[in-house]
């Protein structure tokens, strides 16, 4: 296979890749390290490196869409940035001197419990607890748009969601992924921050997360342009058509066919990972 | 010009940051797709080994070395200098929300800002744990 084959080959996985990802929800990023790896050969680093700016490209391409909406609170975004963008650079220095196998390894894992967690219905918050009052002084606070007019919304535990966005962007540093899913658990579940609000500030977070991630890795050498570029430039492609269709299209059989993909690349993932393939 | 127009409201800082990541990814994906044309046309029918890491040579792991390789017209410079304007689009987004709350007189969270823009020149420039 010449560079020729390999980058249209790569380009056109990607963008099937971000269109999936878009499609469902779950992000593209997150099958394209093993896709690279698996499918192509590619050594986990390079394919780490690759999968950090296809994350950044996504993300930031998609926050104007999200913005309009007026649901995203960049205070809240700020602040729990600084757990992810300081996890990140734990995550991503840990990557270098890790064993590949190992990496392999912990991406099996945190494949499977995606691919568990968009099978599972979003639980609903039950009970009641006390506004944080580190959330007032904060001023995080807010109101969102809804049908009904504005509402308010309090946040709560907010040490508990900022440690958890930390071990999310040691994940993204570590492996390359955006770790939205777990930001949103994060700030919905943890946090009780309305679900649509985390969502959209999640993945204003996910750009910044990324970008702390990718200059590590950039700095290490792992960031190589002949692979980015068809990585990049389908992924991009890819999950703004994705965008375009999700208002029309039917995604829940989609959304299993995704999850599906995700578990059985995250045995392969395993499998290589424990026998030292990778 | 009254001074009620420098009073910012959070709805405007995130719909103008919104538009700056936009333009910003739009152009970083034409300085990637400029470079791995000329990429493409000299090395198409060479053999892509990622098989075995290697890392990347010195040039095209810094922010000076990307530059000089781009104005070379490296292709694989271009490339990078590409990925470099992606990377630089989220460290933009915060220096914009920091004059933003540097506007809205809110301390709190120029600090705040400061902390994320330091972590994020720390690991572009380098940074070792």
């Amino acid at each position: 296979m010449n560079v020729l084959e390999f980058s249209i080959l790569i380009w056109l996985a990607s963008l099937l890749a971000g269109f999936l990802g878009a499609l469902t929800g779950l992000g593209g990023g997150v099958v394209i390290v093993p896709l690279l790896a698996l499918g192509f050969g590619v050594d986990i680093r390079y394919a780490i490196g690759a999968s950090l700016i296809s994350v950044i490209a996504t993300s930031s391409a998609a926050a104007a869409a999200y913005v309009k909406e007026g649901f995203s609170n960049i205070r809240i975004g700020m602040f729990l940035e600084i757990a992810t963008t300081t996890g990140a650079v734990v995550g991503a220095s840990i990557a270098s001197r890790m064993p590949t196998s190992t990496i392999a390894i912990i991406f099996g894992v945190v494949l499977l419990v995606s691919a568990y967690l968009s099978s599972v219905p979003r639980r609903e918050r039950t009970g009641q607890s006390e506004p944080d009052p580190l959330a007032t002084h904060l001023r995080m606070n807010a109101s969102y748009p809804t049908p009904q007019g504005q509402e308010q919304y309090q946040v709560h535990a907010v040490p508990a969601g900022f440690s958890l966005m930390f071990i999310a962007g040691a994940l993204s540093g570590l492996l390359g992924i955006g770790s939205g899913a777990l930001k949103v658990i994060a700030m919905d579940q943890v946090m009780r921050i309305p679900f649509k609000v985390s969502t959209t500030t999640s993945n204003f977070m996910i750009g910044v997360t990324a970008a702390a991630s990718a200059g590590v890795y950039l700095n290490r050498g792992y960031v190589d342009p002949g692979l980015a570029m068809p990585v990049m430039l389908g992924v991009l492609i890819g999950s703004l058509m994705g965008t375009r269709l999700l208002v029309t299209a039917k995604t829940r059989i989609l959304r299993i066919i995704f999850a599906l993909v995700i578990f059985v690349m995250a045995l392969e993932m395993l499998y290589n990972g424990i026998t030292g393939r990778l | 010009m009254s001074r009620t127009s420098f009073r910012l409201t959070d709805q405007q800082v995130e719909t103008s940051i919104g538009n700056l990541l936009r333009i910003s990814v739009i152009i970083a994906a034409f300085v990637v797709l400029l470079g791995g044309i000329i990429y493409l046309v000299r090395f198409m029918g060479a053999h892509p080994e990622y098989r075995v890491f290697t890392g990347e040579p010195r040039d095209l792991r810094t922010v000076s070395g990307i530059f000089m390789d781009a104005l070379e017209i490296h292709s694989r410079g271009i490339i990078q200098l590409g990925l470099l304007i992606l990377i630089a689009t989220p460290v933009a987004r915060v220096i914009l929300a920091l004059f933003a709350f540097a506007l809205q007189r809110d301390r709190i969270y120029v600090v705040v800002s400061l902390i994320v823009l330091t972590v994020l020149i720390y690991s572009l420039s380098g940074g070792r744990l």
